[in-house]
């Protein structure tokens, strides 16, 4: 596949391409392996950084629809470059319910096998995939790393992902 | 499906029969708040859609939805549902501005204290909250949020169009008015 048809203009892996498997610490003794989840959908939620306000606010959103992800079946994964014990510490005070995954080692690996490290500053892009249950790549979006996406963009994707779970 | 696509948000308008409304809800200007009770920000900007309803008088309908962020706020839940009990008895946006008033004092026995200052059946607003009766409710206000691009509190909604701008009262009034 040409490089041309992997990356969108955004940068980031392009709708079809086969979603690259990855393992990352979740918490300071435990990994998650995205193709563990095939046979569902997945969400992966890239942001810039633990603790920052936008970031914070997105994924307290997320957090908030994680029923409604459920749903269509969906698990979300959130990513960013942050250890695994600042995830802890940040997902205890935000009281998050789904995993914040550590792209530490090496550094923004997953990111820009993604296509969305944001190589200036270091971090991850805010970049949103959904992942179709054969995992591929079924949707994708890359935010203003300022602007918090919100979550209607994931909902359509979803929603057109799987027509039939939605007719209720 | 494009990657390109953006994550728009759809039109949000008030309906009526449905929503909280002040204002007529053929007046020329909409605007829908996505809200909670427990969030600062929110209380932040209730003075000022007090201070554009006064401004705008006839010319303004506003609304009001529920979209508490539970996890963040643990007294939020309770409050949207006690506004709700409260609409029940005719009386909800007395307990909305009274529960931003007193943002800081959301126990059940505040939202009881609060029913009944306004001279509700206060038990039945706290049996109502507490058998969750009134929970469907909030919760299809929160899923009409997500999905219109709500994507933080408060988020509001001009004519239908999320309003992403500064929220002083002469921006705001400036988004509105189209002036």
């Amino acid at each position: 596949m040409s490089h041309e048809t992997k990356y969108n203009q955004s940068g980031a892996l392009a709708v079809g391409v086969t979603a690259p498997d990855f393992s990352l610490r979740s918490t300071p003794d435990q990994s998650v392996k995205l193709s563990e989840f095939r046979g569902r959908p997945v969400i992966l939620a890239f942001y810039p950084a633990d603790w920052s306000p936008v970031c914070g606010d997105q994924m307290a959103l997320y957090n908030e629809m994680l029923g409604e992800f459920q749903e269509f079946g969906a698990e979300l994964l959130g990513i960013s470059v942050d250890g695994a014990w600042c995830h802890a510490a940040f997902s205890r005070d935000r009281k998050l319910h789904f995993p914040l995954l550590s792209d530490f080692e090496p550094k923004g690996a997953v990111a820009r096998a993604y296509g969305v490290y944001h190589s200036g500053d270091g971090v991850c892009e805010r970049a949103l995939f959904v992942i179709n249950p054969e995992g591929k790549i079924h949707w994708s979006y890359v935010s203003p790393i300022g602007v918090n996406p919100g979550a209607s963009g994931i909902l359509s994707a979803l929603e057109s992902l799987v027509p039939a779970e939605v007719a209720k | 499906m494009k990657t390109t696509d953006i994550p728009s948000s759809k039109s949000a308008l008030p309906i009526e029969g449905r929503d909280h409304i002040q204002g007529n809800i053929h007046a020329p200007i909409t605007l829908l708040e996505y809200g909670d009770y427990e969030c600062p920000y929110c209380s932040e900007a209730y003075p000022i859609v007090k201070e554009i309803q006064a401004r705008l008088g006839e010319k303004l309908c506003f609304a009001f939805r529920n979209f508490p962020l539970a996890n963040s706020h643990p007294h939020a839940v309770h409050a949207a549902e006690s506004a709700e009990a409260a609409a029940a008895q005719e009386r909800f946006w007395e307990m909305h501005d009274l529960l931003f008033e007193n943002q800081g004092a959301l126990e059940d026995e505040d939202l009881a204290q609060y029913a009944a200052g306004l001279g509700l059946d206060a038990e039945r607003v706290i049996r109502e909250v507490l058998s969750g009766q009134h929970q469907a409710r909030v919760k299809e206000d929160f899923k009409t949020g997500t999905r219109a691009g709500v994507n933080g509190t408060p988020t509001f909604f001009i004519n239908g169009e999320r309003y992403d701008g500064p929220r002083d009262v002469e921006t705001f009034l400036e988004a509105l008015t189209g002036k």
